[in-house]
């Protein structure tokens, strides 16, 4: 942090673009992992999502996500690389907001503090 | 159908929608969830989250280059999603409170507009490097690289674009879109940005601006992982191929394709949607 060029707006461009890419990467690598697994185990299952029913409760939390996930259940493991996908953008603006605060751009902070605060209400207390 | 012939048909549809949605500059989203619904008689609920997923891979994909090339105007960008994800989370919490039907009519309609926003040239405009008030209290005025070495640039009419901001979170929430349309109009037409700015700073807002609208989906079981993975890596795999073959394709004959499939999908779904049989 003593180092300001590392937290100039250049410096912070190149972080975020090598870090939006690395959680594509992740998420991408983790739903791949998970739809082998689901299409080697239900392949052969019917297909229909003609009639809406919404998905079980332990595919809607994370922590409900993550126990299915380490049980090796597919569908959760599918559903945790969905849910690295949704971290991306949201470690971003937190990335975005630790920017500003070093480089004391006080209008920056409560601004990138705002949209994170939004999305983290989103994920965890949002309604539909 | 068995999941595994499912899974190969709407992956390799989404493949198709990403390259185009990229080649075209239009994104795939908007495509996707008529896909679905006509094609593969997936409700619309389950289609929209789906679709919303895929654009926050797409988007954050791109972006990632982007922002490395300095066209970017992150401050804007992180300005605006203010706006954005307010809209994304009211359009979240509206969703199950709207009848089906006019889902489909309403999203007939953005379809419609798209299309014809292809079919328009683009209007260059002069780049203004007077001075706004906004702008300056913000210091949102900025470089971007141009042939000619770094070009500076002024930002204006920040409270209109904010407005319609607001209104594209919404849409994209609402529609599993990335309504990149309202942004760019919203920022190259309204807040006068350099047409390269504008794309870019709107592609990197839609991924935060779909991951509002996907956490609520989330929460609320809208999320079917089943459908949801083949829609996602073909989009971003179709997605990725069009960015390397962009240089050398001819794009003009394949926005006439584009724009044609859109205002048959367009049809289709305000013809269902008045019907009532989506």
């Amino acid at each position: 942090m003593s180092d300001p060029s590392r937290w100039s707006d250049h410096a912070v461009e190149q972080t975020i673009g090598r870090f939006l890419q690395f959680g594509v990467i992740l998420a991408a690598g983790v739903v791949l992992i998970g739809a082998t697994l689901l299409l080697v185990q239900h392949g052969r299952a019917p297909a229909s999502y003609a009639v809406y029913h919404s998905a079980p409760e332990q595919l809607r939390t994370i922590g409900g996500i993550v126990r299915g996930a380490l049980a090796l259940d597919s569908r959760a493991i599918v559903q945790l690389g969905l849910v690295l996908l949704v971290a991306t953008p949201v470690v971003r603006v937190a990335f975005m907001l630790i920017a500003f605060v070093v480089q004391r751009d006080t209008i920056y902070v409560a601004i990138s503090a705002v949209v994170l605060a939004l999305l983290l209400y989103g994920l965890l207390l949002g309604r539909a | 159908m068995t999941t595994l012939t499912f899974t190969l048909l709407v992956g390799a549809g989404s493949f198709g929608g990403g390259l185009l949605g990229a080649l075209t500059g239009l994104g795939g989203g908007i495509i996707v969830v008529p896909m679905l619904t006509l094609l593969f008689h997936v409700d619309l609920r389950y289609a929209i989250a789906a679709s919303l997923v895929s654009i926050i891979a797409t988007s954050s994909g791109a972006a990632s280059a982007y922002v490395r090339e300095g066209f970017t105007n992150v401050r804007v960008g992180i300005l605006l999603e203010i706006a954005t994800v307010i809209g994304a989370l009211i359009g979240a919490a509206l969703s199950s409170h709207i009848p089906k039907s006019a889902l489909a009519v309403l999203f007939g309609a953005v379809l419609l507009f798209t299309a014809y926003r292809s079919t328009r040239p683009r209007e260059e405009h002069a780049l203004l490097t007077t001075p706004d008030k906004w702008s300056a209290r913000l210091r949102l005025d900025s470089t971007y690289p141009a042939a000619d070495g770094e070009q500076p640039y002024s930002v204006h009419n920040v409270p209109t674009g904010f407005s319609l901001m607001f209104i594209a979170g919404i849409l994209s929430a609402l529609l599993g879109i990335g309504s990149g349309i309202i942004k760019v109009l919203a920022m190259d037409q309204t807040m006068r940005l350099p047409f390269k700015v504008s794309t870019t700073t709107s592609n990197f807002m839609i991924g935060v601006t779909a991951a509002a609208g996907t956490g609520v989906f989330l929460r609320a079981g809208q999320i079917d992982p089943t459908l949801t993975f083949p829609v996602m890596l073909g989009v971003l795999a179709g997605a990725l191929l069009g960015a390397r073959i962009l240089a050398r394709t001819n794009t003009d004959r394949l926005r006439q394709i584009f724009t044609a499939i859109l205002v048959v999908s367009a049809l289709q779904m305000l013809y269902k949607g008045l019907r009532g049989s989506v």
